[in-house]
């Protein structure tokens, strides 16, 4: 495959314009007990590559993971480093449980970087064969600094024990492509094509902020290679920043006891036990072997949480377009589809054959990976489209192109909102009518980004960019766009509508990394169940989910087999929506694969030190304090009349039963007014109670006492926060 | 009238679980039921039917991507 840019049409014509400009070997380690103890170090200014040993410590207190991630980015950054700078970094870790094979979700990798969107620490996870296959080839993690001068693929031969920094002129930098290619190319055979695995962004990851990373892995019955994603906050933007045009890894040794485990027999056992489960259950409960995360969307839409035009509603006469019903019928469902091996919850599901309508690959018949929820929330549903093959399109162009779903539809559809209000128009979009269902218009918006052209240019800067280009181009109301403007500390919101859950508002707002669920998805225990009345029991709910979710990105392991399968006498158990018996699960496989003898009760310190430490990083960015905590209004209450009007029942009540206001006589825009007074209090008070439960002070500062508590009271950590303590 | 998630539902001679899942469109599949602080199970839900003056709790275990 070819993407007619360049006249070299084999792999061999391609592999022999690489110029060799690095080239390592070292000895190879055995994996002890989850654990190559070894690191590798890439410079890509001055190829450099070097190993570094992993000590006790760094895995007591940090594990592996984001863990690592964030201490390899500490030392490498000064609070005046920006995301562009050579000293950022970008570090892939999987942790101590990535790679076993017998329990479903362990192989994911996390990827920690400076943010071009935030500017603060971002972590992402991904599926794909890198990370454990980086393991096993014997590092914990690879820290890539610097910024070469032409495009370069870093190829890890864990075969033969040896590292190369290629210079890579010719190939695509699309990773439809690219991935193809250099699969191919580093394959030893066809058979061989398993053993690779890598790591690419695109072409419009070059001229915005929201480039991801494609982590690929081939699917040995579809004969083709599939991309998983390391979607938020920007990292293929710096990935292609240093001119790195892939990571590329070999490994072909893989076998069911790589990670050397300390206790083989209960990590079976714990395996076993969950297939049965989701063999015998899957089926009554969220069919993610047939539907994948696709069965999210009509759930959404009947409890009023599907994003649509902008956040402005929850749900829409037109979704069941775009539901799993839909999709299940452009999917090809093979019982293989788990994006590492042994993943029998098998929700990463794909469009074997779509012909493309648009763009520089129109015509031509590809594999779409996916759609996800969030992608058919994100550039359907919240951008008024419901047409199935448009979201698959924009889907696959997307991951080509290197781009996150989440970030581009949440802020198409600001723009979209502000091209119906008149806020932008056809001359300052350059003639795109991006209006509300459009989805040509949505398209071309894309492919101009992946030019580096046009109004995507500016669109590609992310939310916060574009309000302050609106507001001092265009002379917009930079309050208005302050409110409907769907990002938090530069991050643009995952897709939920937040708007009725004071605790999901706190779980978008008081995380570390901006608006992402996987720290806390509270919608249903607040708004539905009415299980967390109290400002003390969403502080506890929001102090022990994201510890709780946090630990997945420290080990390795994907959050989904945890609660998209429970077991048959969950609903026995005291405390139902933890799972505890999953818990469990956890707590053992740590002490089966690493020999520590832990609780559930470690497993959230083993969180929460991780979680202040880059708490504290924040704050030594910059950012990481209360106001930095901020959501837009959208994501709190009703900000037009509109939207008050389309939920006026729920609202009136709410000022008649909470406020003490009766509605009656009043504008909307007066309830409007005297509500929102009464919700920015409620999530000024929510800040107060979840400082108060993780320890930090009413500013959002970790305390001494707690760092003191978590043994990361480092004198470089202290230091920071010693400012703010006063 | 019963009570459902805390919120007060007309109450209908025979209204079975089933039925009131529908009345209040509770669609997610992941979801514990108790009556007066009893587990129904997923078996009984065409065939349970509710009391004028009951508590109904439908904890919908949380999801997401
Ligand atoms: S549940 Fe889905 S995303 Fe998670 S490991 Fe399995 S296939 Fe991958």
């Amino acid at each position: 495959m070819s993407c007619g840019k360049c006249n070299k049409t084999t792999v061999e014509e391609l592999k022999k314009t690489h110029k060799l400009l690095a080239e390592f070997d070292y000895e190879p380690v055995k994996v002890e007990k989850g654990y190559a103890n070894r690191t590798l170090y890439v410079n890509v200014s001055d190829n450099k590559i070097e190993l570094k040993p992993v000590s006790e410590e760094l895995k007591e207190k940090f594990i592996g993971g984001r863990g690592f991630g964030l201490w390899y980015l500490w030392q490498a950054v000064t609070p005046e480093t920006k995301w562009n700078d050579p000293e950022n970094e970008i570090i892939i870790s999987s942790g101590p449980i990535g790679g076993i094979t017998q329990y479903p979700g362990t192989g994911k990798s996390y990827v920690v970087s400076l943010s071009p969107l935030t500017n603060i620490p971002i972590d992402s996870n991904v599926g794909g064969y890198f990370g454990p296959f980086l393991k096993f080839s014997g590092f914990d993690a690879l820290e890539i600094q610097g910024k070469a001068e032409n495009d370069v693929i870093i190829f890890i031969d864990g075969d033969n024990h040896k590292i190369t920094i290629e210079e890579a002129p010719e190939e695509c930098v699309d990773s439809h492509i690219l991935a193809e290619q250099l699969t191919e190319m580093y394959a030893d055979s066809e058979e061989g094509k398993k053993n690779v695995s890598v790591v690419s962004a695109g072409s419009a990851a070059e001229h915005t902020r929201i480039g991801m990373l494609n982590f690929s892995y081939y699917d040995v019955r579809r004969k083709k290679v599939k991309l998983k994603q390391a979607g938020r906050g920007g990292i293929g933007t710096v990935f292609r920043d240093k001119k790195i045009k892939a990571l590329v890894i070999k490994f072909s040794n893989l076998k069911g006891d790589s990670n050397n485990p300390a206790d083989f027999d209960t990590i079976a056992k714990t395996g076993i036990k969950l297939h049965k489960e989701i063999h015998d259950f899957d089926d009554l409960q969220n069919s993610m072997r047939k539907t994948g995360t696709t069965y999210l969307v009509s759930i959404m839409n009947d409890y009023d949480l599907l994003p649509t035009c902008n956040f402005q509603f929850g749900n829409h006469p037109e979704a069941h377009k775009i539901s799993s019903k839909v999709f299940k019928n452009y999917f090809n469902i093979t019982k293989t589809d788990g994006c590492w091996y042994g993943c029998t919850l098998a929700c990463a599901k794909s469009v074997d054959v779509f012909k493309l309508k648009t763009g520089p690959y129109k015509g031509q018949k590809v594999i779409v990976d996916g759609p996800e929820y969030e992608t058919i929330a994100g550039v359907g549903s919240n951008c008024g489209i419901f047409d199935p093959e448009a979201v698959l399109e924009c889907n696959f162009y997307c991951d080509t192109y290197g781009v996150d779903t989440i970030s581009f539809g949440t802020l198409c559809a600001f723009v979209m909102e502000c091209y119906e209000r008149g806020i932008i128009n056809k001359e300052t979009t350059g003639g795109l009518e991006l209006k509300f269902g459009n989805w040509k218009a949505q398209l071309e918006l894309l492919h101009q980004m992946a030019r580096g052209e046009g109004f995507g240019k500016i669109a590609g800067q992310g939310i916060k960019r574009m309000k302050e280009i609106f507001a001092k181009d265009y002379g917009a109301d930079i309050n208005f766009l302050n409110d409907i403007g769907m990002e938090a500390k530069g991050l643009e919101f995952a897709e939920y509508m937040p708007k009725e859950s004071l605790a999901q508002q706190g779980g978008f707002g008081l995380t570390n990394k901006g608006p992402q669920h996987d720290e806390a998805w509270l919608i249903f225990m607040d708004m539905v169940n009415k299980q967390l009345p109290t400002f003390e029991d969403k502080a506890e709910a929001l102090h022990y989910f994201p510890m709780f979710r946090t630990w997945f990105s420290l080990v390795g392991l994907c959050k989904l087999p945890w609660n998209d399968i429970v077991p048959e006498d969950n609903a026995e158990t005291d405390e139902p929506h933890k799972i505890p018996e999953h818990v469990q699960n956890y707590v053992d496989l740590f002490t089966a694969v690493t020999g520590k003898k832990i609780t559930k009760e470690d497993l959230i310190l083993q969180s929460e030190r991780v979680y202040n430490f880059q708490r504290v990083f924040n704050i030594r960015m910059g950012k990481g304090r209360r106001k930095h905590d901020d959501i837009p209004y959208r994501a709190v209450g009703p900000v037009t009349v509109e939207e008050y009007e389309s939920r006026q029942e729920r609202y009136d009540k709410q000022l008649k039963e909470e406020v003490g206001i009766n509605p009656e006589g009043m504008t909307t825009e007066e309830k409007i007014k005297v509500l929102r007074e009464y919700r920015e209090k409620r999530y000024e008070k929510l800040k107060d109670a979840v400082y108060k439960r993780r320890g930090w002070t009413m500013d959002g500062v970790p305390k001494l006492e707690t760092l003191k508590r978590l043994g990361i009271d480092y004198p470089e950590v202290v230091e920071i926060i010693k400012q703010y303590l006063d | 009238m019963i009570e459902v998630n805390g919120e007060h539902i007309p109450w209908k001679e025979g209204m079975t679980i089933q039925d009131v899942l529908e009345t209040c469109r509770y669609t997610y599949p992941m979801v514990i039921i108790k009556v007066n602080g009893k587990i129904i199970k997923r078996a009984q839900y065409e065939t349970y039917k509710v009391k004028d003056g009951d508590v109904v709790q439908v904890i919908h275990l949380m999801s997401g991507g």
